[in-house]
């Protein structure tokens, strides 16, 4: 890298124009992820092509469908755009405890729950209220029981000393069991032969897309979902409590934070960002809760949630880098006669490498403006 | 073979074989990676291992007609899984998690791109020890088939106990695993133990999943694994990182996971998913009525990133 | 290779638009594909799309080496895309095929592509053509360009039941089924009735595993069953390979499913219900090439070649045979029913009464929701 070179000219350049100081600071720590995530991207990208090539087929053609596939079209854009949001509520459900130092794994089970809480409440409300009434209720609904779900994880880990990293997970698995029991049970509609679900949501409650684009709503709630957590964890005290105690627990026992307070409020809302995505996916893509709630968003969140460095608004930039992913994985499949693994080894060799080059942060004297005086 | 149904003692018989059958990969699983966090690292991604080692072990048996080469090939590969992420967490502020996760990604992914020609073939099978010659009953003689390699983890796991506390290895790797300073004090490199540890915690899973594969379902396909991997590294957590534990929480899960087909075949058929929640169950009740705010991390490793 | 994949879908779609833009008046009057005869020379793509890997041994096998056998057709060209979930993907997979590809003609292989995923990508775009496989369409309730299509595979299970009931010595079968929906229903009631048309004192014992894909449970689950005295298994599950092979690891014999599954166990196999998409797929693609309609609800059995037997494996006795044969023989010529009342669910409830009877086309089985007398399971 040619950091060297380049911190030597910034002392000088400070030294003539002053004013302009504050803003190359503040740039250079903006640009700091940017430049590593694409140098990393750029380093998994020549490790894929090398693995292709030695399978005898072209990476460029690789390349070149997964821009066609992902985001070379509008069809592409929005393909990727309604793939990725999904992940980002489930993003944030792994995310928020992670800023204080929890590791929950167990995103599906607010998910599947939450979209079951959200299509049984909806069906003796269906008729009689306004879909927009309705939505809502769904809403709050499937965040309650995801709050409840995720939010026990943390209320174990605090008060029982319980890890919340397996409770979390041993509670995935117990939703997704709960919902298959129910819907093959008690809220089964018998008219749902071949594929067992709840009775579905008529036409005109279902969510719909956003105007203009065939991408369903939950890409936009995703998304004021991710600014709010950005909001919460860096310009509330709430947040800032919980930097703290995402710290170090004992300092933040010490002056007298909420500890436990904090940690069933944010697992709470984590949980609550799950419930909401199931509710979503019921209302707006399968119009009723089945097995298909299980299709492990909750678990590719925990992969865009550590890519983000648990800062909500990075979730959305690697949600819809995973989603164009993916969207292009079937053009692969279909040209170039590639299994669909191929996407998997390319993002986990894409993660592997993004994961690897956090170890660069810091370590670049010209993203750092505290190295710039030192060298003057 | 006399077709005799042996009615409700079904279900006893059937936990308990399935405890020994459906536990093994498990007991690899959460040894491999008891290892691993012992030295003060954790590999969240001994899933992807799992599978890769038992596509590798199932493609090498297919091709040289020998099981044990397999399981052999196995470990080679897992181990190199393990170095691979022992090698880029000993960077400065790479975290040890989100690097198990993404490969364990890369693994599945990989293992799934590879073992497509292996799917079709039938590979030859790792034997097992009729201990059950005695009886006349099928049944019985089936359930105590036991495996070679159930018996070579539930005697690694007496090992791995009495080598943790008895040898300078054990010792080395506890140091490690509690206190980077204190170990550096002593004149060890964290980073080269943390390394060795997770490769021999990458080679446990890998042979794991060579059990799954070679033995038990004992067949290649993309869904061999339905998250055993994943599970057994939450289990040593369970077991607070004892080796016997870890053989007992393994057991303990795969027979509540025998519970649900056994008491639908003899009748109990109702509720059948509440059934086969019972490991996870049984699990969490085990674990809030063993765990206390206050002793909740007696015997974690210190340098641990997920107790902190 | 890429570049000629690249043109001719993209000459077909034209092609496929301008000569749907011009039959759209009559499309609009009759559904079903409706091409002009210049059209009908041109290259026509098709989609499928599995839920699973494609080979799998079973279910998703069954459909891949289907499109395979369209391949060799002229002018033909297949596009596949394999483990793709029942959510917003399916949607998107379906519409990349139809944007990017240019595909005229998609067969979502998975049941619960159905609806709503399928039934949005037909609304969308109304000229082009979607076949889905096990869906129920109905008339006025779905879209004209769509149709499901199925094949009385439970027949099959029946002929499973009959090899079985021979072979069982304990006169108790086993089946290992995925999720109590009614196409497994059917096919665990065809196989308890064809073996109690051999012997009416035979009964099933059924498991169910609840996923259609989890490998160590359906060996649990096949263990589980010999345990309780069954020596004769068949399933439902996606992919067999695992029953099949824990059972005869067992010295069980097999009824195999999906696919032919003698290889795996050759001594212990009787025989196998398999499906035979490669003509169900040719019929389709040769129709909508030649610009004749479709259907909207296609379903055959073994007379129109949708679905085939497994070969007998040598354990079948001579008896065995003579019963097998002369009952295959009998649905080969149409009618016949696996389902004559009466029939008692295992409550205890008349299900089929005295003299009613369903053959294979009765579209009542395809909603079945009990399991007959002598099954040992429950529904829910």
């Amino acid at each position: 890298m040619t950091v060297e070179a380049n911190s030597h000219t910034l002392p000088r350049l400070d030294g003539r124009v002053g004013s302009l100081r504050p803003s190359l600071e503040w740039l250079a720590r903006r640009a700091e992820p940017l430049a590593i995530t694409l140098f990393a991207i750029l380093i998994g990208l020549a490790l894929f092509s090398i693995f292709i090539a030695l399978i005898g087929k072209s990476p460029i053609q690789l390349f070149e469908l997964i821009y066609a596939g992902g985001f070379g079209t509008w069809f592409s854009v929005q393909n990727s755009l309604s793939r990725a949001a999904p992940l980002l509520l489930t993003a944030l459900c792994v995310a928020l405890p992670a800023r204080l130092g929890l590791v929950v794994i167990g995103a599906e089970g607010a998910v599947v729950l939450g979209g079951l809480a959200a299509a049984a409440i909806a069906l003796p409300l269906v008729g009689s209220a306004p879909p927009l009434l309705v939505w809502l209720i769904m809403a709050l609904a499937a965040m309650l029981v995801g709050a409840v779900w995720i939010g026990l994880s943390g209320f174990l880990r605090h008060y029982r000393g319980v890890n919340e990293t397996i409770a979390s997970l041993l509670l995935a698995y117990i939703a997704i069991a709960l919902l298959n029991h129910l819907i093959e049970g008690p809220l089964r509609d018998p008219a749902s032969l071949n594929k067992p679900s709840t009775a579905p949501l008529p036409p005109d409650y279902m969510l719909g897309s956003i105007p203009g684009m065939d991408v369903h709503w939950g890409l936009v709630i995703g998304v004021i979902a991710c600014t709010l957590s950005w909001v919460l964890i860096e310009a509330t005290s709430f947040g800032f409590a919980a930097r703290i105690a995402g710290g170090n627990v004992r300092a933040a026992q010490i002056q007298g934070l909420p500890v436990g307070r904090l940690i069933v409020g944010f697992t709470a809302l984590a949980g609550a960002f799950g419930g909401l995505a199931g509710m979503i996916e019921v209302a707006a893509v399968q119009g009723s809760a089945n097995a298909s709630l299980a299709a492990g968003y909750g678990y590719t969140g925990i992969l865009v949630a550590f890519l983000a460095r648990h800062n909500p608004l990075a979730i959305i930039p690697v949600a819809v880098l995973l989603g164009g992913l993916d969207a292009s994985g079937g053009l692969i499949q279909r040209r170039m006669g590639l299994p669909d693994a191929t996407m998997l080894v390319l993002q986990g060799t894409l993660f592997v490498v993004i994961l690897f080059c956090e170890t660069f942060y810091g370590r670049c004297k010209i993203f750092n403006p505290d190295l710039w005086k030192r060298s003057a | 073979m006399e077709a005799i149904g042996i009615g409700v003692w079904g279900v006893p018989l059937a936990v308990f074989a399935g405890a020994i059958r459906v536990s093994t990969p498990f007991i690899f699983v959460s040894l491999g990676e008891a290892i691993t966090e012992r030295s003060g690292r954790i590999n969240l991604g001994l899933e992807g291992t799992l599978v890769f080692g038992a596509m590798t072990a199932y493609a090498v048996a297919v091709v040289t007609l020998s099981p044990w080469l397999g399981v052999l090939a196995a470990m080679a590969v897992g181990a190199c899984f393990g170095i691979i992420h022992g090698f880029i967490c000993k960077f400065p502020k790479v975290n040890d998690i989100a690097i198990g996760i993404a490969m364990m990604q890369f693994g599945l992914g990989l293992a799934f791109f590879l073992g497509k020609p292996f799917i079709q073939p039938a590979a030859p099978r790792l034997p097992a020890i009729a201990f059950g010659a005695w009886s006349d009953l099928p049944q019985i003689q089936a359930a105590l088939n036991i495996n070679v390699l159930f018996l070579v983890g539930a005697a690694l796991a007496l090992v791995f106990w009495w080598a943790s506390r008895n040898t300078r290895v054990g010792l080395i790797l506890r140091v490690v695993g509690d206190s980077s300073d204190a170990a550096r004090a002593m004149g060890l490199n964290p980073d080269t133990v943390r390394l060795f540890a997770t490769a021999a915690g990458g080679a446990l899973a890998a042979i794991g999943g060579a059990y799954l594969s070679l033995y038990y379902p004992g067949s290649w396909n993309e869904g061999i694994s339905s998250g055993q991997g994943l599970m057994a590294v939450a289990l040593v957590i369970f077991a607070r990182w004892n080796p016997i534990g870890c053989s007992l929480a393994a057991l303990l899960f795969g027979g509540a996971g025998a519970l649900g087909p056994a008491l639908q075949s003899v009748g109990v058929t109702k509720g059948y998913y509440l059934f086969y929640a019972a490991p996870y169950v049984l699990t969490l009740v085990i674990m809030i009525a063993t765990s206390s705010p206050t002793r909740s991390l007696a015997g974690a490793p210190g340098a641990l990133s997920i107790t902190k | 290779m890429t570049k000629l994949l690249h043109a001719s879908p993209a000459i077909s779609r034209r092609v496929f638009l301008q000569s749907s833009a011009a039959g759209a008046a009559v499309a609009s009057l009759a559904p079903g594909l409706l091409l002009s005869p210049a059209a009908a020379q041109s290259a026509l793509t098709v989609g499928f799309i599995y839920v699973g890997p494609k080979d799998d041994y079973g279910y998703n096998q069954a459909h891949a080496e289907g499109a395979a056998a369209i391949k060799a057709l002229p002018g033909v060209t297949v596009v596949e895309e394999e483990n793709v979930p029942e959510t917003v993907d399916v949607q998107k997979t379906m519409e990349s095929m139809i944007n990017l590809d240019a595909a005229a003609l998609l067969f979502p292989t998975s049941f619960g592509y159905f609806d709503p995923h399928m039934l949005e990508m037909a609304k969308k775009y109304p000229d082009l053509e979607f076949r889905h496989c096990g869906g129920l369409w109905q008339e006025g309730k779905h879209p004209g360009n769509t149709g499901s299509y199925f094949g009385y595979i439970g027949q099959g299970q029946y002929l499973n039941g009959i090899a079985a009931g021979y072979a069982t010595k304990g006169k108790k079968i086993g089946f290992v089924a995925a999720k109590p929906i009614p196409q497994v229903l059917q096919n665990i009631n065809s196989f308890l009735l064809g073996a109690r048309s051999v012997d009416p004192t035979i009964t099933c014992q059924v498991i169910f595993t609840g996923e259609w894909s989890l490998a160590v449970k359906e060996a649990e689950a096949t263990n589980a069953l010999i345990d309780q005295g069954a020596d004769v298994v068949t399933c439902h599950v996606d992919s067999p390979k695992v029953v099949v092979e824990t059972a005869a690891g067992r010295g069980t014999f097999i009824c195999g499913y999906h696919a032919n599954q003698s290889p795996l166990a050759p001594e212990k196999y009787l025989t196998g219900a398999e499906w035979a998409w490669g003509n169900v797929y040719t019929d389709f693609v040769k129709k909508a090439r030649a610009g004749e309609k479709l259907g909207n609800f296609v379903r055959g059995g073994l007379k129109e070649g949708f679905v085939k037997m497994s070969p007998l494996g040598p354990a079948v006795s001579e008896e065995a045979r003579r019963k097998f044969e002369a009952t295959l023989a009998e649905m080969m010529g149409g009618g016949f029913s696996v389902f004559k009342g009466p029939i008692k669910d295992n409550k205890g409830n008349i299900v089929v009464s005295e003299g009613q009877s369903f053959p294979e086309d009765a579209i009542e089985l395809e909603s079945m929701a009990y399991l007959v007398e002598g099954v040992v399971g429950s529904t829910a």
